[in-house]
């Protein structure tokens, strides 16, 4: 049975007091608080195992290395991978998507070539994208989102011809929180010949996401918005595809042989096996070791159980915003189409405003464009306040997030 | 900028950031033992177009459009750049 107050005892952070009030954290999207489980997995590893990985033979190394590697193994059972060698250690979404766009796009796109964006993407899906046909000169083209922020259907459609290339989607848009058919958009690509990006920085900490089942070529996802560590995230790719990409960074840990040839005086270099030939340098070990503690904590509590809490949350804020007369919520009303976030305005205020009141409350909720302005064009509005929920948040912070608004929009 | 308005920003001012929107607002955190006075020295000094819930202040100064909040932050609004939004907050704070 999940028990989102039984949750909470396992978050220190909770037990805060901001501004005078208990602490209600609605900014999840963002990024999540951290159970003690993974504070104290990362805390053992500096006290007890801390030593560089591979290639040395004394024990604290090898203790360091199990650990990574098993960290690997971790990642790669939570999304339905049974090699570790697709699941390459970045320092989290953004990282994961450049080094596709360097490491594939920079080799296999060109002018002619098409890639295929959607306007629900967050900027680190787009900025690579749009920086990369600069150079390459392939076309970006962006797929368009209905009024209520689901993607629009005979505009995905439409975009698609034998010039599209890739196709890189978010699963969960992380403004409205709408669930992407990202295996029908999977479908679609393949038959027309194109590869598959997919954007699981707000779908695989929120539900069950097994990246096999979907088809996806590629999957990017951070270890922070899943309870893990900041500065470790996850790229996953099918095996013979990152087998023919190049390195994205080049350095120790990703070659195998680096030989100096006195004749032209060059060196001549092999690269590493999968995933090390796409991890150079010394890696975030800790990191590393903090996200599986978070996998292990989220595979206790059950992927199912974490979405259908958070739909529950969803379904029981969308209702009681109703009661608020100001509060306009972008994206749909329906929490069955769309994971934990809620994005709105409050009329005669700007989100900074509704951000900055709710805090002197103790409410922590984002404002602005959440890296998110093509979509906030589409609403035709300048920005935004989200609030985000996640496994240890209850029923009484919404109420007490209502009685707030409320509170606020009396004052107006 | 000149010493003085350097030693202001310095006195009263602990972060300035740019916010996330789609202008160019910069918001500034003053620091918490400076906050009440930084806010009158404001207020005297601009035009309060709106005030909300007692707590949000509307203001203009100079064609600039500023909020400030009492619990001691203030949003400069669509600033040209941060130099700008640093030298209006001094000559506010002077």
């Amino acid at each position: 049975m999940f028990d989102p107050y039984k949750v909470r005892e396992d978050f220190p952070i909770l037990r805060r007091r901001i501004n005078n009030h208990p602490l209600v954290y609605f900014d999840n999207a963002a990024t999540t608080q951290k159970p003690r489980q993974v504070i104290e997995a990362m805390r053992e590893f500096y006290e007890k195992h801390n030593a560089n990985v591979h290639r040395a033979i004394h024990t604290l190394s090898q203790e360091a290395t199990e650990l990574y590697e098993e960290a690997h193994e971790e990642v790669a059972k939570f999304i339905g991978v049974q090699s570790v060698e697709e699941v390459v250690f970045v320092r989290g979404t953004t990282e994961a998507i450049n080094l596709v766009a360097y490491s594939w796009g920079l080799r296999n796109l060109r002018r002619g070539d098409e890639v295929l964006l959607t306007l629900m993407e967050h900027h680190s899906n787009i900025v690579p994208w749009e920086i990369l046909s600069k150079i390459k000169g392939f076309r970006v083209k962006y797929v368009d989102v209905n009024e209520d922020g689901t993607l629009n259907q005979e505009s995905l459609k439409e975009c698609f011809s034998p010039k599209v290339k890739l196709v890189c989607i978010t699963h969960v848009s992380n403004v409205t929180g709408v669930i992407n058919d990202v295996k029908a958009v999977v479908e679609l690509a393949h038959e027309n010949g194109a590869l598959v990006l997919v954007d699981g920085a707000q779908s695989v900490p929120h539900m069950p996401v097994d990246v096999k089942d979907l088809d996806c070529d590629f999957m990017a996802f951070s270890g922070h918005k899943m309870l893990g560590p900041t500065g470790i995230g996850v790229l996953y790719g099918k095996r013979e595809i990152l087998e023919k990409m190049e390195p994205f960074h080049g350095g120790g840990e990703m070659i195998r042989d680096v030989s100096f040839d006195p004749k032209t005086r060059r060196c001549k270099i092999s690269w590493n096996d999968l995933p090390w030939k796409f991890e150079a340098g010394t890696p975030n070990i800790c990191g590393a070791v903090g996200l599986a503690a978070a996998i292990r904590y989220l595979k206790a509590l059950g992927m199912e159980n974490v979405k259908n809490h958070e739909r529950e949350l969803t379904d029981y804020a969308l209702k009681r915003l109703e009661e608020c007369s100001k509060v306009t919520v972008h994206g749909p009303k329906s929490a069955k189409v769309k994971c934990g976030i809620i994005t709105f305005n409050v009329k005669g205020l700007d989100s900074h405003d509704v951000a900055l009141l709710l805090d002197s409350y103790g409410i922590m909720i984002r404002s602005g464009l959440h890296c998110a302005q093509p979509l906030h064009q589409k609403f035709g509005i300048p920005s935004s306040a989200r609030a985000s929920f996640y496994i240890y948040n209850t029923r009484e912070e919404i109420d007490y997030f209502v009685e707030i608004l409320k509170k606020i929009e009396g004052s107006l | 900028m000149n010493t003085n308005a350097d030693l202001s920003l310095k006195e009263y001012v602990a972060r300035i950031e740019e916010a996330c929107g789609g202008e160019r607002d910069f918001i500034i955190h003053f620091k918490f033992e400076k906050k009440d006075e930084a806010i009158g020295k404001i207020l005297k000094k601009t035009k309060v177009e709106k005030t909300i819930a007692g707590i949000i202040f509307d203001l203009t100064y100079k064609g600039l459009s500023i909020r400030l909040y009492n619990t001691g932050k203030a949003i400069i609004k669509r600033a040209v750049d941060k130099d700008q939004a640093q030298s209006v907050l001094a000559e506010l704070l002077l």
